[in-house]
């Protein structure tokens, strides 16, 4: 059944078109014994939204980590199978972490702008990143790309935690694309935002992708079937003795294939609100 | 048995009651026994200044303290200003070496390492002070301040300090590894997401977003040093005039409090009164640092979520 899956996974890849950002291959991810994630196989594709749904638990937050790297800052996670990033093996030894980031930006779950002013968010990885030259003006494109210039130009210097959750949510993604980035991954972005606030960020995106690639894991499935130019749905599979759940990849698909004809019995169910 | 029975107030009560009696108790006393050590060292130092011997204005502007010689002279200010010295020396110790490895304990140390440090510190931390005193005078002193800063005297300033300094080093490093670790994961990541190194996300990002906590862990160590005893009293001498050289033997308020208790001072005289004014002075210095490090705390308090 497993082989199956990968086998049919992959047949599907190749008929992708366009240049591929990421190759995974047979990636699993643990942590200590507990596998979180495995036999992951898939490529991502060059400026398009990819996003990841799936049950709580199936892996993918674990797994989006993995493409840039801060699965390393997790204590205890370990990476195997191969994750190549155009072209470059993003585990080699030779790699480091840092740089990787500096290319591939990620905005997480919760909104964590620093306890700075909202200028401050934007220089601090201008400045990591030695980008000073025109920094006034890298910070205003950053924050016009994220679609908050209009609401903070004249409050350059307030305390970024005195801003709403979701303008915080569009701060981060500024400061995240202001050091010019060219991926951003998404970590249910819009999970602590509310309707309109999230919203603004799916029409954000739509903007972004023009010039980013973007993996967004959401749990939200009308996001992404809205947002999302392909789909990957994940799921949980039990292991025999009933003790350990593991995460595994059902079907990865484009997604208006996905919400309409999926391939298989299980992403339908999914979608369909049938389980999960 | 009838419901209203069931509902009634049980015989349980009176026990209820007895323990509540306790617990409050037990949690004023704290502030009874406070209360109390401020009269008993207010009416005692009222009773020094209303003394014919002395006046206010030695007590803060006379520059020795010598209540026991012939002609005794009640000057505060060297004793303050030993005090503060020997104090601040202990901060030029305490502070980096403190802060950095709460810095190194938090941001950079394996789960590994970290079993084994913390402990280690939490082990300095209980180290008798007296124990500290002899390794200062028998220690320090011969082998590294003598050794490097020629001219020193057997008790001084500078072994004093540096074993204060070593003592507050486990009080510096864990409220301020506390401070660290208090701030969210989520920024560590934000910052490393944006290609930070660990350095630059533990400088730029975690200790301004701790500062509140690491200013608060220095104020207290601060205060912690001004009101050590034994490791003055044992290597910093007892130098009754005001003198500003480190190398050479002073005399803090505590150690002064001591060997005036040690001696054979009567009850009731302006010498053994003298004690208690030292006693206001010193409890002065510590409250008005504790009150300004809560405030500090307060203020810089950093609200995340």
């Amino acid at each position: 059944m497993e082989e199956e899956n990968i086998t049919s996974v992959n047949e599907k890849l190749t008929s992708f078109d366009g240049d591929k950002v990421f190759s995974a291959k047979d990636v699993s991810v643990s942590y200590g014994d507990f596998v979180a994630i495995k036999n992951v196989n898939m490529d991502i594709t060059k400026n398009k939204i990819t996003a990841f749904i799936g049950p709580s638990g199936c892996g993918k937050s674990t797994l989006i980590r993995t493409f840039n790297r801060m699965n390393d800052l997790i204590l205890g996670a370990k990476v195997n199978g191969t994750i190549t990033y155009q072209g470059v093996d993003l585990y080699d030894k030779i790699v480091d972490p840092v740089q990787v980031r500096r290319r591939i930006g990620m905005v997480f779950q919760k909104p964590n702008p620093f306890p700075k002013t909202i200028k401050e968010n934007i220089t601090y990885g201008l400045k990591v990143n030695n980008m000073t030259d025109n920094i006034d003006d890298r910070v205003e494109k950053a924050l016009t790309q994220a679609a908050l210039w209009d609401e903070v130009k004249d409050d350059l210097d307030k305390n970024a935690l005195e801003l709403s959750g979701g303008q915080q949510q569009r701060l981060c993604i500024a400061r995240t694309i202001a050091v010019e980035p060219d991926t951003i991954l998404m970590d249910e972005p819009c999970s602590a935002l509310d309707p309109v606030a999230t919203k603004k960020i799916e029409d954000l995106m739509q903007e972004l992708v023009k010039e980013f690639s973007i993996l967004i894991v959401t749990h939200n499935m009308q996001q992404a079937s809205r947002s999302s130019d392909y789909c990957a749905f994940f799921t949980t599979k039990t292991s025999d003795d009933g003790k350990r759940r593991t995460g595994e990849l059902v079907e990865f698909n484009e997604t208006s294939v996905m919400f309409t004809t999926p391939d298989k019995e299980l992403t339908e169910q999914y979608i369909s609100g049938r389980f999960g | 048995m009838d419901l209203l029975t069931q509902l009634s107030k049980t015989s349980t009560k009176p026990f209820e009651k007895i323990v509540r009696v306790f617990i409050t108790i037990a949690a004023f006393a704290a502030i009874f026994i406070s209360v109390a050590i401020v009269f008993t060292l207010s009416t005692e130092a009222i009773n020094f200044f209303q003394d014919p011997e002395v006046t206010l204005k030695e007590y803060f502007t006379a520059t020795r303290w010598t209540p026991t010689f012939q002609n005794p002279v009640y000057g505060v200010i060297p004793l303050i200003s030993s005090t503060l010295y020997i104090a601040f020396i202990a901060c030029l110790i305490s502070f980096p070496f403190g802060l950095f490895s709460a810095i190194y304990l938090s941001e950079f140390a394996s789960r590994r390492t970290r079993k084994v440090i913390k402990p280690v510190l939490e082990v300095l931390a209980g180290v008798p002070t007296v124990v500290f005193g002899y390794f200062a005078l028998n220690w320090i002193t011969p082998n590294i301040v003598q050794r490097f800063i020629p001219g020193t005297e057997v008790f001084n300033a500078i072994s004093a300090g540096i074993a204060v300094g070593i003592m507050i080093i486990p009080t510096i490093a864990s409220i301020s590894d506390d401070a660290l670790n208090a701030v969210p994961n989520s920024l560590r990541f934000g910052s490393m997401a944006l290609g930070a190194t660990k350095r630059i996300t533990s400088l730029k990002i975690m200790f301004p977003a701790a500062l509140s906590g690491i200013i608060a862990s220095f104020i207290l160590g601060f205060s912690r040093a001004i009101g050590e005893t034994m490791i003055v009293t044992i290597a910093g001498g007892q130098y009754p005039e005001l003198n500003l050289d480190p190398r050479s033997a002073m005399y803090t308020i505590t150690s002064s409090i001591v060997n005036v208790s040690l001696g054979d001072t009567p009850h009731g005289t302006t010498a053994y009164n003298a004690l208690f004014a030292l006693g206001i002075t010193l409890f002065v210095m510590t409250f008005i640092l504790n009150i300004f490090s809560d405030y500090i705390a307060r203020k810089y308090r950093k609200e995340y979520e």
